[in-house]
């Protein structure tokens, strides 16, 4: 297969090509990178960047601990708060979270590199296999736990520290959830999803047990029956369908299983990709998709969006990247019709959109993009089995603040929630919260009734 | 254009920047390259006496202190005077001075307190052509160890006595070079007087340890292990350079002594805070040996320009104009009330301001305001101590205001009074003292 190829197929590029687009993103800071970029932290009072952070890590202290050549001591404020502060270091929107408060914007228009530099204390500390955290003395008590993405994994790592025993339950072939599956390649090369599992799980009293699902293996039931508690972290595992002509054709493809095919393939080069690509959506998921895509050897990568581009869910500085690397985003086009031949895609159909009394509707006016392959990204649903009669809201489970749900003893948290956000720093804080949830309720429980006099 | 000519003790430069007696003086090569470059004048590294010269380690000779981007802000050397023997360092300046005939050149000396010594060596160096001579009183390390350097500037009746023999044993004008490492400079610089200096440079390096290595517990600059303190010079010893020359110049005994400046000068601005504290001219060493000559480049330019924005046209309407306003805390105005005002449209919001005040100060500055975060001055509580202003990390957010006279001071519930007045009358003070009935 040569570049230019037609249809949907792999080979598109050199092998050299292929490790230069697929490597790291950001280049890890080195030393002095790190002095120079810390020393503009301010070390606020009260700092602003530390609240927009959903796990709260001490921002000005971590900073200032990396400027006095303590990276391991910053490491230590980081996991401290959050035991996927490696991961969230290279995929959280710092811009529109902590990096958006920083007050160097106002400023000069331009953040501490938060984020790098939580990075570069969290890699030496891993590197070196440091852990800041140990078991604590066995309590007797085994939670189960279902799901091991970002909220389980946070939430197991808790519950050790107090000395619980955690089980995980996934469905999938290895633990991370999203960090393994979903997150683009170029975001977390070189295996860092595992990598970090492993350094979670160096605590100890953590069970993984892959391979088995919810609802299919067991149900929620069992495990209260079988547990002093439960942690339901189990993300969105359904995907939004178009619901138009053409959905079932040969090319038309999830972008979600795209991206997870993409970072489970050991050479890229067997990824096929069409040579003209849509993608429908406007999240991070659009484009991560299509960015890869691109990355793969597409010559037309097309965003379409039925919003504009201020409604995007995926940040500013994800579309500049996307533009940067050859992506076009087009707003206002909404799919109305997938054109096939002979079985498969041949191009998509989409109107024009607007907004009119605050109500998005199409114009009547439509066109066609020609493609080769369709990936659509228009979102995740919750979709799971076996949970009972535990009540929801909106598709998403209902939890107060110390994620309870409906049910006694049964906490949820990460994506799958009502209060979810689709960040895996904020389903961190929810699995990490929970166990301190847990954690108190045993607490509360196991005090021995005292005799007022 | 402004005139930067500049005459001190009668030794004429085209500009009042010399570098300072060091490691860039030491030979032809370096000092050729100086003029080049555009220094006024140099004061050559220290001769010694005729005889073997003194050996310097072959280890590290420098420490230092940085900041986060590897500024260089301090820095220490353990260097001793020039090692190369004295009849090639003569030769050399004497064909120098040759080729830069309008550029000034100084010798500085060192020979062990005993007057044969002075008087020998100083013939020698008269024939150099060299303009005049600077006493190295001021070495802290190594050579102090032998009675030499500061261990002549730390006793006035030394200083005296040597400066005496000079002034008996040459024509050529005599700089004495004081040691900050003492308690009350005005002391060297009076005996410099008595003895008939015909200026003071000052300050030479201070003793220091930079740093320490933690993995070794030795002092840096170590050599095989072991440290020795060092003179420290650079930016970060300006302030306490400022306030010696200030102390000189406003002292009555030595009022109107020449000064040559000496202590940190990076930039034009610094140069022109010595002349203005009373310096005639200024010596520079680290910012040389940071940045390479070219330096002097913008110390000119940036002082001429200041000089012509303000209508000054030459270093006699700047040098010393601001000795008059060094004064003793003592006649510090009483009535004179200041407090802070935080501009909000400059504020970014960090609230440096409010915790600095907050835990270590007055309580004067607020952080929220109906449940917004806000940083205001309570002018109630502000006592106008201007730390907020020096933490502020934005310049001209924060500034100190005068209340004008009749106004009310929130915090004391008095009304400014338009009088000066200062603690020598004031009542809390026990030796204050009354006008007479």
């Amino acid at each position: 297969m040569h570049r230019l190829g037609s249809g949907i197929a792999g080979g598109r590029l050199a092998p050299a090509e292929y490790e230069q687009n697929f490597s790291d993103l950001h280049p890890r800071f080195d030393k002095h990178e790190a002095l120079v970029a810390s020393d503009r932290c301010y070390f606020c009072h009260d700092a602003p960047c530390m609240t927009a952070c959903p796990t709260e890590i001490d921002i000005p202290l971590f900073i200032r601990q990396i400027s006095t050549a303590n990276p391991l001591g910053a490491a230590r404020t980081i996991f401290s708060q959050n035991i996927l502060g490696g991961m969230c270091a290279r995929v959280c929107p710092t811009e529109t979270l902590c990096e958006q408060a920083c007050v160097r914007n106002t400023a000069e228009d331009r953040p501490v590199d938060i984020g790098r530099l939580q990075r570069y204390a969290t890699d030496i500390a891993m590197e070196q296999g440091r852990q800041f955290f140990h078991r604590g003395a066995a309590t007797g008590k085994t939670i189960a736990i279902v799901g091991a993405g970002p909220a389980g994994l946070a939430c197991a790592h808790r519950l050790a520290m107090h000395g619980h025993t955690a089980v995980i339950f996934d469905a999938r072939e290895k633990a991370g959830g999203l960090n393994e599956y979903g997150i683009a390649t170029y975001k977390a090369p070189d295996d860092f999803a595992q990598k970090e599992v492993d350094y979670l799980l160096a605590i100890g009293g953590i069970d993984i047990r892959n391979g088995q699902a919810l609802g299919r293996d067991f149900s929620l039931q069992d495990l209260a029956a079988d547990y002093d508690a439960v942690f339901l972290g189990i993300g969105l595992a359904g995907v939004n369908g178009l619901g138009i002509e053409g959905e079932e054709l040969a090319g038309v493809d999830d972008a979600v299983d795209f991206i997870a095919y993409l970072r489970q393939a050991d050479n890229k080069a067997d990824v096929p990709i069409g040579r003209r690509v849509v993608v429908l959506g406007g999240g991070m998921t659009a484009v991560d998709a299509a960015v890869q895509a691109k990355l793969l050897g597409a010559e037309e990568v097309t965003i379409c969006y039925r919003r504009g581009k201020e409604h995007m869910n995926a940040s500013e500085f994800e579309q500049d990247l996307a533009a940067s690397k050859g992506v076009t985003i087009r707003h206002w086009l909404a799919p109305k019709r997938i054109v096939g031949k002979d079985g498969a895609v041949a191009g998509i159909e989409l109107e024009y959109t607007a907004l009119r009394d605050g109500h998005l509707v199409g114009t009547g006016e439509t066109g066609v993009i020609a493609a080769d392959q369709i990936f659509k990204a228009i979102g995740q649903s919750f979709k799971a089995s076996g949970l009972g009669a535990l009540a929801m809201e909106k598709g998403r489970i209902v939890v107060d603040d110390h994620c309870r749900t409906s049910m006694e003893r049964v906490y949820a948290g990460g994506d799958c929630v009502s209060r979810g956000e689709d960040l895996t720093v904020s389903a961190v804080a929810h699995g990490r919260d929970a166990a301190e949830a847990i954690h108190s309720a045993f607490a509360v429980a196991g005090q021995p009734a005292v005799a007022v006099a | 254009m402004a005139d930067l000519r500049n005459n001190f003790v009668g030794i004429k430069s085209p500009n009042p920047f010399w570098l300072a007696s060091a490691p860039p003086t030491d030979k032809a090569y370096n000092v050729e390259r100086a003029f080049k470059a555009g220094w006024g004048g140099v004061v050559w590294k220290t001769l010694g006496s005729e005889g073997p010269p003194v050996v310097n380690v072959n280890g590290p000779r420098y420490g230092a202190i940085w900041g986060a981007d590897r500024r260089l802000l301090g820095l220490n050397n353990i260097e001793l005077i020039t090692d190369r023997p004295l009849q090639v360092n003569l030769q050399e300046m004497k064909q120098v001075k040759m080729n830069w005939p309008d550029r000034a050149l100084i010798a500085s000396i060192m020979v062990p307190c005993v007057e044969e010594e002075w008087k020998a060596i100083l013939p020698l160096v008269e024939e150099t052509g060299a303009d005049g001579i600077e006493l190295n009183f001021g070495c802290p390390h190594g050579m102090s160890e032998r009675g030499m350097g500061s261990a002549v500037g730390q006793v006035p009746e030394y200083i005296e006595m040597v400066v005496r023999w000079c002034k008996q044993y040459t024509r050529m004008p005599v700089i004495t070079k004081l040691t900050p490492n003492i308690t009350d400079i005005r002391n060297p610089a009076r005996a410099a007087k008595r003895g008939g200096t015909d200026a003071v440079s000052l300050i030479n390096t201070i003793n220091s340890i930079t740093s320490v290595d933690l993995d070794n517990f030795a002092p840096v600059p170590s050599v095989d292990g072991k440290g020795s303190h060092g003179g420290y010079c650079g930016p970060a010893v300006k302030p306490i350079a400022l306030n010696m020359v200030s102390e000189i110049a406003r002292d009555p005994e030595t009022y109107g002594l020449p000064i040559s400046g000496i202590g940190g000068v990076t930039t034009w601005r610094d140069a022109a805070e010595f002349l203005v504290l009373g310096a005639g001219n200024v010596q520079v060493c680290t910012a040389a040996m940071t940045y390479g000559f070219k330096i002097v480049q913008e110390m000119i330019s940036g002082l001429s320009d200041w000089m012509d924005e303000k209508g000054h046209r030459s270093l006699s309407d700047i040098t010393g104009r601001a000795v008059p306003n060094v004064t003793d805390w003592k006649y510090l105005n009483l009535n004179y009330v200041a407090k802070a005002h935080i501009d909000q449209d400059a504020c970014i919001k960090c609230g440096r301001c409010h915790i600095a005040c907050e835990d270590t100060s007055h309580q004067a500055i607020t952080s929220m305001v109906n449940g917004v975060r806000h940083f205001e001055v309570m002018e109630d509580e502000c006592v106008g101590c201007n730390l907020c202003v020096n933490v502020c990390p934005v310049e001209n957010c924060i500034t100190m205001v005068g209340l004008e006279p009749g106004t009310l001071d929130q915090r004391t519930g008095k009304v400014v009074e338009p009088t000066y007045a200062n603690w020598t009358t004031h009542p809390n003070n026990p030796m204050a003292q009354v006008a007479a009935e």
